[in-house]
């Protein structure tokens, strides 16, 4: 039972308050940030108390999302509604931004008011909100698919104009009384992949999760089919067929998704709502079945000036054709560092020592596979001590694999029935 | 910005809403409304707008109806009188045709808060009840609910409260979780809704049409029911057994709630299903939302009381994420601790000595005392690594790895050699009075064993008048008169300065009664002294780590689903440790 929801932007501006009980006496906003200011570092605790009012907050978008609430509920189900609530936000305005929220502010007053009465939370379905909303929607800018980057060089049409911006998912659904816009629908596959391998090179743990999202700006679409790859298997099993077979360990269905053709045919079949929805989630540790897209090679030493030299050699052990992109490696480096200076082997490179967070920060913008770069980096430590190289590492590197996924999930295809009238478009993407 | 010239916009939009103009002109009016609204969520005062928005509450636009009583329900209590008039417009459209707008003025007519409403708000949820929309029933059964807590002292009507419980047979699923709602609260004096046996059964069988919402109520209140008889406990539990393993955590951990307490006679069933959420509870960690991870981190945890070997061959899905928060990580490292065994100590102690040199000190202090906890059974290993954090030489690292020492060696005397040697030179790079506290009392009880001790004593001792912190200043007296009783010849000087400091000139009164104790006792003579001084050393008996006994489920069965697990603050119970230390 939540008694206030109010969102807030990093700096403590009000954006949306709502008392659903009229119960507290305080004022809670302003608790809830004194005591966020009052934590070092930048990441207050989900849960905080403050003389009987309880504080349950997420942050999406760069805000904070909080309710108040009794100490008896459930946090899974404070946490899943407030993330709930801003994909809701984030269907409806287009786009989850403290702009966003701050010129939508009345349609948001409104979801509230339908979501929860009373505390108790009714409903965060669209398919039934939609009925109720009726405040248009304000973007920050008009939506148009037309981009730049679709047209090439004299007007011909590129490569890349059958490739639809990652920003043409942003934009927000349409009512249920408005005709005309475009309907699409959208299919992504999104795999997050995390890697620790050891100081020997060896691999210690590496775990995919990944989810098939479906966006649908279709106003009414009765059923949609997708097929996965044949091969596709669920469950650790000793017997490995012959050829590449896609293999994932746990796999978890959204309630609406019909599976009576997933056994024989890999097919799901579900009727989605408009907006977006998850329509699997499946994981995988520690059996990937291509090798980890990068290896890292570290020298480290002293050099005769006191001075920390740090040689790393990335090798990217991807297929030549495809890429990834930005591409971070995030160095820790001991403890009052003053200096660097680098030598790096491509212009579009770039390297920063980010005193705040005490690490080197390389970012290469684009990686083709089979490459091989390599970075030098002299820091100046004073007092640097044989000690002090323990405070190196571990390194973490964060990149983007587009088109490609680590089990070798593809969508075969996608059929949309009854067909529509008017031109429709799909799209499947792999970022 | 939002507080400058509050008054000025007040007055301006005052001037445009009662301007003939704009209320004629639809569009132009609900642009005013909402320029009003917006300046309140920014916190500007705007009531003394209360009597032109009560005129702008009668219009035909849905949406500025919606943003008046968005407006009206914030500031109605400060004006009961005016709220009066919106009664009338409320009234009827609480008849109008479009179920809709009835539903509006209903919640809205609730929503209100003022008692002196009452009388007008009676005969409209009365008949919301019976309204042929379900969307209207949902709110006239929750309004019956705000309406007894709005008058406290007076009853609701039993005729209203015999419908509620008829309506729990609604065919719309959210008006029967509603009447749940709304039943619990009005009738939380006598414990809230009865639940029986045809009620559990009829809410059972019609769980699946509820949304994930509607079905974690239903489990919740499903909690207070005991079966009659344990065939009629294993159906329940049969026809529950896929909401256990739901890929919704808010149902998986409301189901588990609910078998817990069926199942607290029979902690076999109850162990059965904890082992049914572990791959559930995984996939949560793993969940794209951190809060969720969080969450479902912090049950582990509770899990991993009664079953420790539950994640044993999962430990690798709790190493950090370089990116995490440094609340989750800490977590992590709690459960790590517990999933130690000897085939994986290498791997898991790696990782954790990667932690110690976090960029937040708290994180890196959590990684150090985790290393610690795990050398009460493996001691060599972690004190190797103990000890090379200290050629660091930063101060929250020594720090941590000092009070750590201290703690391993009143568990594991065994380690008081090494701890010792590793003690030289430490106390330059203390600063904090946690850390140097520790220091004291490792150098008042293993004394003899440290030969610089005399000389880090005397500095302390040096520097005692500028010493803020009260608890350094007791463990220095404490510290030196052990290491009188044992070097007295390097310390009798020093010590007659601190005691002499600490009577004639100290304020504080625990330390000068702390001092005229310990002055008194050498007057008794130096075996009262040594009698009362050198106490215990160690208690090995203390804190196994392996091998330590499960708790039963019924200890944390309570707090499984709230937001207990999730408070700041170790699961560990060391406060015990710290008391026998004195």
């Amino acid at each position: 039972m939540i008694s206030q929801i109010f969102i807030l932007s990093s700096k403590g501006d009000h954006l949306i308050y709502k008392d659903f009980r009229g119960e507290s006496g305080g004022d809670a906003v302003g608790v809830f940030y004194e005591k966020v200011t009052a934590l070092t570092g930048d990441q207050p605790p989900v849960v905080m108390s403050h003389k009987g009012l309880h504080f349950v907050h997420v942050r999406q978008g760069g805000l904070y999302w909080v309710a108040t609430t009794t100490a008896d509920s459930s946090p899974f189900t404070i946490i899943e509604f407030l993330n709930r609530l801003s994909a809701l936000v984030k269907d409806y305005c287009g786009s989850l931004s403290e702009k966003s929220v701050q010129m939508n502010f009345a349609l948001i007053y409104e979801l509230l008011d339908e979501a929860v009465d009373y505390g108790y939370i009714q409903t965060t379905s669209s398919d039934v909100l939609k009925n109720f909303i009726q405040t248009e929607a304000v973007s920050s800018r008009p939506f148009s698919l037309f981009d730049l980057s679709n047209v090439g060089l004299f007007g011909a049409e590129t490569q890349q104009s059958k490739v639809a911006p990652s920003s043409a998912a942003t934009r927000p659904i349409q009512s249920s009384r408005e005709q005309g816009g475009k309907s699409e629908i959208f299919v992504d596959v999104i795999e997050r992949m995390s890697v620790v391998i050891g100081s020997n090179g060896m691999l210690m743990k590496a775990d995919v999760e990944g989810e098939i999202r479906v966006k649908c700006y279709l106003p009414n679409c009765s059923e949609m089919r997708i097929g996965l790859n044949e091969e596709f298997s669920i469950g650790k099993s000793q017997l490995r067929g012959y050829g590449a077979a896609v293999r994932v360990d746990e796999v978890s269905f959204h309630q609406m998704v019909r599976l009576d053709e997933f056994d024989s045919h890999r097919i799901l079949r579900l009727c989605p709502s408009q907006g977006e929805q998850m329509v699997m989630q499946y994981q995988l540790s520690d059996d990937l079945p291509s090798a980890p897209p990068f290896r890292l090679f570290p020298t480290i030493e002293r050099d005769s000036g006191g001075r920390l030299l740090m040689y790393l050699k990335l090798r990217c052990d991807l297929p030549p054709k495809s890429a990834a992109i930005n591409v971070a490696a995030t160095i820790p480096v001991p403890k009052g560092s003053l200096s660097l200076s680098q030598e790096l082997s491509s212009p579009d490179q770039s390297a920063e020592l980010k005193p705040q967070s005490r690490a080197v920060v390389w970012k290469i913008p684009r990686f083709t596979g089979g490459m091989q770069l390599s970075a030098l980096f002299k820091l100046e430590v004073p007092g640097l001590s044989s000690a002090s190289l323990l405070e190196v590492g571990p390194v973490g590197l964060s990149f983007e694999l587009p088109k490609l996924t680590a089990t070798g999930l593809q969508i075969r295809f996608l059929r949309l029935s009854p067909v529509q009238p008017g031109p429709s478009q799909r799209w499947v993407r792999v970022p | 910005m939002p507080y400058l010239g509050g008054e000025e916009t007040v007055r301006e939009l005052r001037r445009a809403l009662s301007n003939p103009n704009v209320q004629s002109d639809q569009l132009r009016y609900r642009n005013t409304i909402l320029k009003v609204i917006r300046a309140m969520s920014q916190g500007v005062d705007m009531s003394g707008l209360f009597s032109e928005m009560v005129k702008a509450c009668a219009t035909v636009d849905v949406v500025q109806k919606k943003l008046v009583y968005v407006f009206l329900c914030s500031y109605a209590a400060l004006n009961p009188e005016l709220s009066l008039l919106v009664i009338n417009t409320l009234r009827k459209d609480c008849q109008d045709p479009n179920p809709m707008v009835r539903s509006l003025a209903l919640r809205n007519m609730t929503n209100l808060r003022l008692p002196s409403l009452v009388e007008y708000v009676e005969q409209p949820l009365a008949a919301g009840l019976r309204d042929r929309a379900a969307c209207v029933r949902r709110v006239a059964v929750l309004g019956w609910a705000k309406l007894h807590n709005l008058q406290a002292s007076s009853e609701i009507d039993a005729a209203v409260v015999n419908e509620l419980y008829s309506l729990l047979r609604d065919p719309d699923p959210v008006v029967m979780v509603n009447c749940l709602r709304a039943l619990e609260e009005i009738l939380k004096d006598e414990g809230g809704v009865a639940i029986n046996k045809p009620i559990t059964h009829h809410l059972l069988n019609r769980l699946k049409e509820c949304d994930i919402w509607g079905q974690c109520q239903v489990l919740r209140v499903l909690q207070r029911y005991r079966p009659q008889s344990e065939d009629e406990l294993f159906d329940i539990l049969s026809l529950l057994d896929a909401s256990l393993v739901s890929p919704h955590p808010p149902i998986m951990a409301a189901t588990l709630s609910l078998f817990l307490s069926l199942c607290s006679g029979q902690p076999a069933v109850s162990l059965a299903a904890l082992e049914r959420v572990r791959g559930p509870l995984l996939a949560a960690c793993g969940s794209g939302s951190r809060e969720m991870r969080f969450t479902a981190l912090c049950h582990i945890q509770l899990l991993l009381r009664s079953i420790p070997g539950l994640m044993g061959a999962h430990y690798k899905r709790f190493f950090c994420g370089y990116a995490e928060p440094a609340y989750i990580k800490q977590r992590k490292m709690q459960v790590l601790v517990e999933l130690v065994n000897d085939e994986n100590v290498a791997m898991l102690l790696d990782e954790l000595k990667g932690y110690c040199t976090d960029v937040n000190a708290e994180t890196a202090q959590a990684a150090i005392t985790a290393i610690g906890r795990i050398g009460r059974s493996y001691s060599d290993r972690c004190l190797e690594i103990l000890t090379g954090l200290l050629g660091l030489k930063q101060d929250h690292i020594t720090s941590a790895v000092v009070q750590t020492m201290r703690d391993l060696v009143w568990v594991c005397p065994q380690c008081s050699d090494t701890v010792c040697f590793a003690l030289e030179g430490c106390e330059e790079t203390l600063q904090d009075s946690q850390g140097r506290q520790a220091l004291l009392w490792l150098l008042g009880v293993y004394g003899e064993r440290v030969s610089s001790a005399p000389y880090t004593l005397e500095v302390f001792i040096d520097g005692v008048r500028s010493e803020a912190s009260l608890g350094v200043k007791m463990e220095l007296l404490t510290a030196t008169m052990r290491l009188f009783l044992c070097r007295p010849a390097e310390t009798q000087d020093m010590l007659g300065r601190l005691l002499h400091y600490c009577i004639e000139e100290e304020t504080d009164m625990c330390v000068r009664d702390q001092a005229l104790l310990y002055y008194r006792l050498l007057h008794c003579g130096i075996e009262e002294t040594r009698k009362v001084l050198q106490g215990r050393r160690s208690d090995p008996s203390l804190g196994v780590l392996i091998g330590r006994p499960a708790e039963p489920v019924s200890q944390w069965a309570r707090s499984f689903n709230t937001l207990e697990p999730l408070r700041q603050g170790s699961i560990e119970t060391d406060g015990a440790l710290n008391r026998l230390k004195q």
